[in-house]
Parts: structure tokens; sequence; C-alpha cells
């Protein structure tokens, strides 16, 4: 059995042991374009993941809600043209049909991981002269625990929603003066208690803790209350104003959302249907990224590829002598080939151990506030492992073009040079 | 009669075929060889010498004519064809010594055997190291081309045409860079070992005194064989006691 490109091996590192200075620096070339890619895709990889987690952590991935009324214009008769405008509707709060029959269906889909029902309206906040308009949101806790992670963004109190009890953003709180205990009086235009839409309701809650939702829009606006006191407030008693849908994989929600739309009659929204300018900020990202991380990657296969044609000028005798003593042309090929393999393969592994220490650097050098790290950036073995191969990929693809301009050469003519 | 080592008939070289400067630089060279033979090739510069030592070390096609190596026409093989034939059958020592600068005078006389086999397995070792001993170098195994005089790195390029025992060596003015005294050595070293290998020797040389100690002189003249003649040796009392009997 002949030994696995024995000969093209040893001849390939002798050949890069003996032009050390040259092989040093390309590889360390190779080294610099891998650790600039490596850090840049864990860094973009980590601040998207924050991102990602700041936004979705007080969102669902996906949102049912009724299908909006709209006018249906009367068809003209035949033959006639009409002439008309039609006034749009007024969207009043109205319940997911069926939804209590619905929530356990759409947990046994695949894919999703909680579904919670939600009432959503609007109302104020009063507390002595202070009067805040509010976000009020009606669920049930556990549920909705498994949504946004509530218990994990508690900052005072505990996470506790019995009836007649709330929950509020940290700085409604702070804009009405309440802490943990204290009382507060929502009130709503429309609900059950006055029997017509136009009359006032009103209840007293008792707030169990505050809440940090991460964006101060929504700490400045929402209570959370038990799904049965919003529903009264909101007029729409056993009703439920959406389904909120958290996934496995928040990137299937556009599929997940379609099918969904497909099936029943529901509006259904994803979370990049109600964050656009999230989404594309994201994808500018992500091709900036991979516009950077290619350009990185053609810059070291031409540094290869011009190393790789430097030594094969200065090696046109030796080529000639092993071709003269019987080795093939494909085994020259190879001899180069070679070469531009192993310069990427040390290049990136030397790149990945760059990388990890930029990493390191970064977490310890760059610190929030509270000095912790900004955010967690890590490099994943599969992403760097990729990278490297990619890198010698890149290695032996530089070396095609030298490699196959020392086989060519004319054994007769480089023995003479 | 056994086979020709190789039969040369008519055979033409032509350069930059269809450009101005187009040139036909052998004429119709023909030419035997037996096995075992030690023969000089000389002429004047630009005789063509080197391209018929090409051609013949299968390096460089030939434009018309016919070449057979060991019996079989190689003329129009391709390059792949060529280059296994030229492993299996030919030895090459050239005038700057051409070892590998990166390898140990060891490791060039073992590149023949990785080149075929992708390792070097320690009946090869052992066969390198023998034929290192031959040339009087096993003590310099492990030094360096760089290391070594010239005349010592011709000895070690010797060794590495020899070691795979091909039937035919070729040599290019192997002794056109060396002073006199190491030109001698090596000179005599390829009578020795042309003796005790039975191998067949094509020497290219300036040099008339190595090429009066030739068995046969071929003496090429403007791209045409002028002189083949055998000679008796006439330096036979420079060359070592074995070589008095080698002619085969």
């Amino acid at each position: 059995m002949v030994a696995w490109l024995g000969f093209e091996r040893r001849v390939a590192l002798r050949f890069l042991r003996e032009g050390r200075m040259q092989s040093l620096l390309i590889i360390v070339g190779v080294a610099a374009g891998v650790a600039v890619v490596a850090y840049i895709s864990a860094l973009i990889a980590g601040l998207q993941a924050n991102t990602l987690e700041k936004t979705l952590g007080a969102q669902p991935h996906v949102t049912l809600s009724p299908l909006d009324d709209v006018v249906a214009a009367a068809a003209p008769a035949t033959g006639s043209t009409a002439l008309q405008q039609v006034q749009p509707r007024a969207q009043r709060p109205r319940s997911v049909a069926n939804w209590a029959a619905l929530v356990p269906v759409l947990e046994a889909l695949p894919g999703v991981a909680a579904v919670s029902p939600m009432v959503a309206g609007a109302g104020l906040a009063q507390r002595g002269e202070a009067s805040k308009s509010i976000a009020l949101v009606g669920v049930e806790l556990e549920r909705y625990d498994r949504i946004v992670n509530l218990r994990r963004k508690l900052v005072a109190g505990s996470a506790r929603l019995g009836p007649g009890e709330a929950i509020l953003g940290r700085d409604l709180a702070a804009d009405l003066g309440v802490r943990v205990g204290d009382r507060v009086s929502l009130v709503t235009t429309s609900g059950s208690g006055g029997g017509s839409s136009t009359g006032n309701t009103t209840d007293a809650v008792r707030v169990t803790a505050l809440v940090d939702l991460g964006v101060r829009e929504l700490n400045r606006r929402t209570v959370i209350v038990p799904l049965r006191a919003a529903q009264s407030l909101v007029g729409l008693p056993g009703g439920a104003t959406n389904l909120d849908l958290v996934l496995d994989d928040v990137w299937a929600a556009p599929a997940i959302a379609a099918s969904l739309a497909q099936r029943w009659p529901y509006k259904v929204e994803s979370w990049q249907d109600t964050n656009a300018p999230l989404v594309s900020a994201l994808n500018a990202q992500s091709v900036s990224t991979g516009l950077i991380r290619a350009v990185v990657m053609v810059v070291v296969v031409l540094g290869i590829a011009s190393v790789l044609v430097v030594t094969v000028v200065q090696k046109q005798r030796e080529i000639g002598i092993l071709r003269a003593m019987g080795a093939t042309r494909g085994q020259v090929l190879r001899i180069f080939l070679l070469q531009g393999a192993i310069v990427g393969a040390l290049g990136s592994a030397l790149g990945v151990l760059l990388a990890v220490a930029l990493i390191v650097a970064f977490t310890s050098f760059v610190k929030g506030s509270d000095g912790l790290p900004l955010f967690a950036i890590t490099l994943a073995p599969g992403l760097a492992l990729r990278i490297a191969a990619v890198a010698t990929l890149c290695g032996v693809l530089a070396a095609v073009a030298p490699a196959r301009r020392a086989a060519a050469l004319d054994p007769a003519q480089a023995i003479r040079i | 009669m056994t086979v020709p080592l190789l039969e040369l008939a008519g055979v033409r070289k032509r350069y930059n075929i269809g450009r101005p400067n187009e040139a036909e630089v052998l004429h119709g060279v023909s030419l035997t060889l037996q096995p075992g033979e030690f023969a000089a090739l000389i002429g004047p510069s630009g005789s063509g010498k080197s391209t018929l030592l090409n051609i013949i070390g299968l390096l460089e096609p030939l434009t018309a004519g016919s070449y057979r190596l060991q019996g079989d026409e190689v003329a129009g093989l391709d390059d792949a064809a060529l280059t296994l034939r030229r492993r299996s059958t030919l030895g090459f020592v050239f005038q700057f010594h051409h070892l590998l600068p990166a390898f140990s005078a060891l490791e060039n006389v073992t590149l023949p055997a990785l080149m075929r086999e992708g390792t070097v397995s320690p009946a090869r070792r052992a066969q390198a190291l023998a034929m290192l001993q031959a040339v009087g170098l096993e003590q310099a195994a492990a030094k360096r081309p760089g290391e070594l005089s010239g005349g010592m790195q011709q000895r070690v390029a010797i060794a590495r045409a020899l070691v795979m025992q091909p039937p035919l060596v070729l040599a290019d003015e192997p002794t056109g860079n060396l002073d006199r005294a190491s030109s001698d050595e090596v000179f005599k070293l390829m009578r020795h070992m042309h003796a005790t290998l039975n191998t067949a020797f094509l020497i290219v040389t300036h040099d008339p005194r190595l090429a009066d100690r030739c068995d046969r002189v071929i003496e090429l003249v403007d791209g045409l064989v002028q002189r083949d003649a055998p000679q008796v040796a006439q330096g036979a009392e420079n060359l070592p006691p074995t070589t008095a009997t080698a002619t085969p």
C-alpha cells in the first residue's frame, strides 16, 4: 500500500521549511485573515443574538389575532358602474374565536414551544393626581412567563398575579410614584361593567411586582393583570384579543405564521412582520459581514497564491530534477496544492487562536455600566472549524494556478536554469 | 543477440517550428547502445550533444525519426508514459550536481524510492545507505548538500542515479564543474560503479582526457554523428583495479 501522498507531503513540507521566512510570513498573513473573519463572525453572531434576545425577550414570535373588520362594498348591479368610497371601520376589540380550544391545538404543533392567550387594551392608570396612559395586558401568568420570561425581568416584588393584583412596568411605577404593595386605579373607556360601550370601567389593583421589559416605552406603559380582570376591563368577557406563540427557532416564524394563516381565518403575524426595520438592519449587517469575510478570504487567497508563484519560480530547477527523476506532472501539481493546504491549515489554526484571544480581550475590556460584559461573544467550535476548513480550501484554491504552472514546466528547460 | 538498450534511427530535432527562428539541431542521428556500455558523447558547443542527451533521457520529444528504448518505440508517447519510462529505465547525473538542497544526502538518495512508493521502507533505506557507502560517503549521510564539496555532491548524485539500479545512466558534463582531482575521482567512481553494477553509462563531456578513458566515443558535429568508435581505455592505469576486467 502506497502511503497517502507520502512523497508529495515530504517534498511540500521541505519546500516550506526551506523558505522559512516566506512560509512564516504567509502563514501569519493567513492567520490574520482567519482571525478577522472568526472574530467578526463571533462578534456579529453575539451582537445579533443579543439584539434578538432583547427584542424577542419582550414579545412573542408569532401573534394570532382576529381578522380586521372590513366593510364590504355593495357590488353594483351588472351592467352599471358605481362610484363609491368606502369608509374603513373602526376596529373594536374582538376575541379570537374559539381560542380556548385553539390553544392546545397550537401547542401540539411542531416547532411551537409555548402559547399564551392575551387580552390587550388601552386605558389609564391613576393614582392621586397622576394619570398615565397604559397598555393593558391580561394574561395567565404561568403561560405568559413562557413567552416573555417575566420572572427573569422582575426588578421588585414577587411574580404573583392573583385576582385584584397587577405587575407594572418599572418606569410607569416611577411616574405614578407607586411601590410594591401600593394600589393603583385602572380605567378603561369600554368595559362590561357599564353595560354600554360608552361608560368607563374602573378597577383598583394592588401592585405585586415591577418589571424591566428592556424597552423604555414598554416599561412606561405596561400593566399586566390577570386575564379575567382584563376581559372585564376591555369588555370581552371570556375572550382573548390574541394568542402569543413562542417557537423553538425564531427564524421559522414567517413560515409557521404563513402556514397558520392558511389553515385558519385569523390574522397571523410573525415578529419579522412587526419588526421589519430590525430585520432589515440585521440582514444588512449579515450581508456586510459576509462581504467583509469574502474580501478577507480573497486577500488571503491572493497572498498565498503570490507567495507560491514566487516559490515555483525559485524551485524551477528542483522541479526539473524531480521530473527528470521520474516525478509525474500529477505529483508536482500535488506538491504545490499541498503547500497551499498546509499554509491554509496552519494559518487557520493560528488564526482561530488569535480570534479567541481577541474575544477574551473584548469581553474583559469592553464592559457595560454594570461592570458585566456588554454581551456574550463566544467562538462556537463548529464555526471555528468551518472557518478553518474554508481557509484550508482557500489555500488549495490559491495553489491551483502556481501548481499548474509548476506541473507544466518543461523538465529539460527547468534543469538548464 | 540481446535487444539493444537503445536504438536511434534518423532522429531529427527542430526548435521553434513555424516561426522565423526555426532551426534544426539534429539532422538525422542514428545510434545504438548495448546494455552495459560505457560511452562518451563528445563534440563542440552547439553540436547538439545536450539536445541528444535530453531526447535519449525522454526529457524532450524528437521531431522525426525513431527511438526504441529496450526494444519499445518511445517516439510519440505522451508525457505520463515517458515519465514512467524515465523512472524505470534512467538515472541522471547533471553538471551542477542538482541535489535537492532541502534534503540530506541520504534523503536525496532515497527520493527515487519515496517518489515511487510513497514511503521509504527500511530495506530502501539500507539500500540507499549501501549506495552512499559505495560512493564513499556514508559519513556524510546526514549532511545537507550545502555542507558538501562539489565532488562529494556529485558522488551523492551518482548514488541517487544508481540507487534504483536503472539499466542506463545519463551524465551531462558530470565533471564540468569540478577541479581536476575531484573530476578524476568522480570519473573513477563512475567506472567503478559500471564495473560492479554493469549499468550502461552515456557521458556527455568536453574533456578529451575523460573521453579517452571511455570504452566508446561518439562524436557529434553539427547535429550529425561524425565518429563512433570503440577504443581501448588509455587511462587504465588511473582506474581502480576492478575496472580492468569490467568491459562486458
